[in-house]
């Protein structure tokens, strides 16, 4: 059978129906939901841009504290992780094999938990008491007089969740940019040298950074999705769904809280309209100032 | 000119041996690293850690009388609905098998096709899965559900398995390292009357193996870490996963004192694996990467 197996179709198809499925199906499926009142249970009913202009004008939660809580937590995970992740692989890259790839499983590791198997141990170490990890370090050096309350306390969670996510963010991207650096062709470098390259600075600018663009723009996608993935991250540590008093809400949750625990779906499908929109923005947006330097 | 080049000759990229000109990079790697370790050391040693230390004031770092006891409990509780944690490890162990199998086979083969194979609208689908890249899944959960819900998954170890298994960034990353292969070993195996299915697995599937070492860690991560499949789409307890099970452990008992031993054995075991596989498979992986670049 195998020996007639010539068209493309055999190739193509097995993944291309599944992605159209789960992937370009869904779109669609939240596109149209988004125009319509929908509960789950009764049929969709059409009630046009509604839900968008409720979610301007009415969703005090979505614009008091979701979107700034997103805007926030990706400005600083996203462009921190990234540029993090590139001088990690460059500094990595100067180093020899050995040590290179211990530290780089080193670095690499936190982000194959995905943060979730991880919020566990993090609530350890976050807990509100005084057995609390960090609570009995600051409590033993009279920095504080009692425990603090870091995961149920609006002022911490949101610093927390950021800490967290930047700690699990050297991931894929991360992983080609170091391939990325470690591929730049020898002879550009003594080529540049002899032109009068002067130091490490132009050496960057002039030479790493132009002859790996294309393992920063793989870096600067899978940075921009990996930050707005990574949104379970507040209602993980916090234990629920609202986060307290919603300081830790990202987009994410907002649309589970609608969707699974309200059953407002159209209004939920709307949100993650809103969300997909988001991400090709500042997709788009990186692509263009990345393709710029060069 | 002799003195600049010598000078660059201490700059090198990827160099073979230690050089006092790497000192600068090491003395901010290792204490960067060492923080970065830091959770990971914690989680293994509150793992082993014995009831006593588990209370203990001021709290430990380290472990002073490791013991298995966390383990041992955790393997003896069952779930509330009466799934044993056994139950949990066969579910996550048959989903991740099938599911990174079936993941490796179908990119794969999608990624031989868009990359050797002339057909009209390649260059299309491959722009789309491009543009999938930047597909965030969690945004998409309620279509999702109501696809899964049409299909009749739920409750089906598919339902574990089918979402997740389509990995854009695996399929780009397969296809870029496939248009490295060179074409004179298909042309060669055509005139000797091989089919395109042939060629894919007898010539081009050896040689593509460190890229598949790559999409094999990446649907091993997905569908090994997954929760969101046990709880939007299986509503039977025993057909839930070990991340699952792991997850509503940590949040019934992570508060408490006693369950603080049990999460943190939950949690190393749950990572434990992904580590394990990386580490085999990490020159592989740095292999394809090279190839990782969007043009």
């Amino acid at each position: 059978m195998i020996k007639r197996m010539n068209g493309p179709a055999w190739f193509i198809v097995p993944y291309w129906s599944l992605f159209l499925i789960f992937i370009i199906l869904p779109v669609i499926a939240a596109i149209y939901l988004s125009f319509t009142y929908f509960n789950a249970i009764q049929t969709p009913r059409f009630v046009g841009i509604n839900n968008y202009i409720e979610l301007i004008t009415t969703d005090t939660v979505f614009m008091q504290y979701v979107l700034s809580n997103t805007l926030r937590f990706a400005l600083i995970v996203g462009p921190f992780g990234y540029i993090m992740a590139f001088l990690l692989a460059w500094m990595l890259a100067q180093v020899p094999a050995v040590p290179r790839t211990i530290l780089a499983i080193i670095l690499y590791s936190p982000s194959l938990t995905m943060g979730v198997a991880m919020a566990a141990m993090w609530r350890i170490i976050f807990s509100g008491d005084a057995n609390g990890y960090l609570n009995a370090i600051l409590l033993s050096n009279n920095l504080i007089l009692e425990p603090l309350q870091f995961l149920q306390s609006p002022e911490y969670l949101m610093t927390i969740m950021i800490v967290v996510s930047l700690w699990s963010s050297m991931g894929v991207g991360f992983l080609a940019m170091l391939a990325g650096v470690l591929n730049i062709d020898q002879t550009l470098y003594e080529a540049a040298y002899v032109d009068g390259l002067k130091n490490r600075t132009q050496e960057i600018l002039y030479i790493t950074l132009p002859s790996m663009k294309p393992q920063l723009l793989f870096g600067a996608v899978m940075a921009v999705v990996s930050t707005f993935q990574a949104g379970m991250i507040g209602v993980q540590l916090a234990g629920s769904n609202p986060t307290p008093q919603y300081a830790g809400q990202l987009i994410v949750n907002h649309i589970e809280d609608f969707g699974f625990i309200r059953y407002m779906m159209g209004y939920a499908a709307a949100v993650s309209v809103v969300l997909l929109i988001i991400v090709y923005a500042i997709s788009k947006v990186t692509f263009k100032v990345l393709g710029d330097k060069s | 000119m002799k003195k600049r080049y010598s000078k660059f000759q201490g700059m090198k990229i990827n160099p073979s041996r230690f050089h006092p000109s790497q000192i600068p990079f090491y003395s901010f790697l290792l204490p960067f690293s060492l923080l970065m370790l830091l959770p990971i050391i914690f989680i293994f040693n509150h793992a082993f850690k014995p009831i006593g230390e588990l209370f203990a004031f001021p709290p430990r770092f380290f472990v002073r009388q490791p013991t298995f006891d966390n383990f041992v409990e955790l393997a003896r509780i069952t779930s509330s609905s009466g799934v044993p944690f056994s139950r949990y490890i066969v579910n996550s162990l048959l989903v991740t098998i099938i599911g990174v199998t079936f993941s490796i086979l179908i990119t794969s083969l999608s990624a031989y096709g868009l990359s050797k194979l002339k057909f009209k609208g390649k260059k299309l689908l491959f722009e789309i899965n491009t543009l999938a890249l930047m597909f965030v899944p969690i945004a998409v959960q309620i279509p999702r559900y109501l696809i899964i819900a049409r299909m009749g998954l739920i409750d089906t170890y598919l339902g574990h398995i089918l979402p997740v298994v389509i990995l854009p960034v695996a399929m780009f990353l397969l296809k870029q390292f496939i248009d490295q292969t060179p074409n004179e070993l298909i042309e060669s195996a055509k005139i000797d009357g091989a089919s395109e299915m042939e060629i894919f697995f007898k010539i081009i599937f050896p040689i593509i193996l460190p890229a598949i070492a790559t999409v094999g860690i990446l649907s091993f991560q997905v569908l090994w870490n997954d929760t969101s499949t046990s709880i939007l789409y299986i509503d039977d307890e025993s057909k839930r996963t070990l991340a699952f099970f792991m997850m509503s452990l940590t949040s019934l008992q992570g508060n408490t004192v006693a369950g603080q031993g049990m999460a943190a054995a939950a949690s190393l075991i749950m990572f434990i694996p992904n580590l394990v596989l990386f580490i085999f498979l990490q020159s592989r992986v740095m292999n394809t990467m090279a190839h990782s670049g969007i043009k």
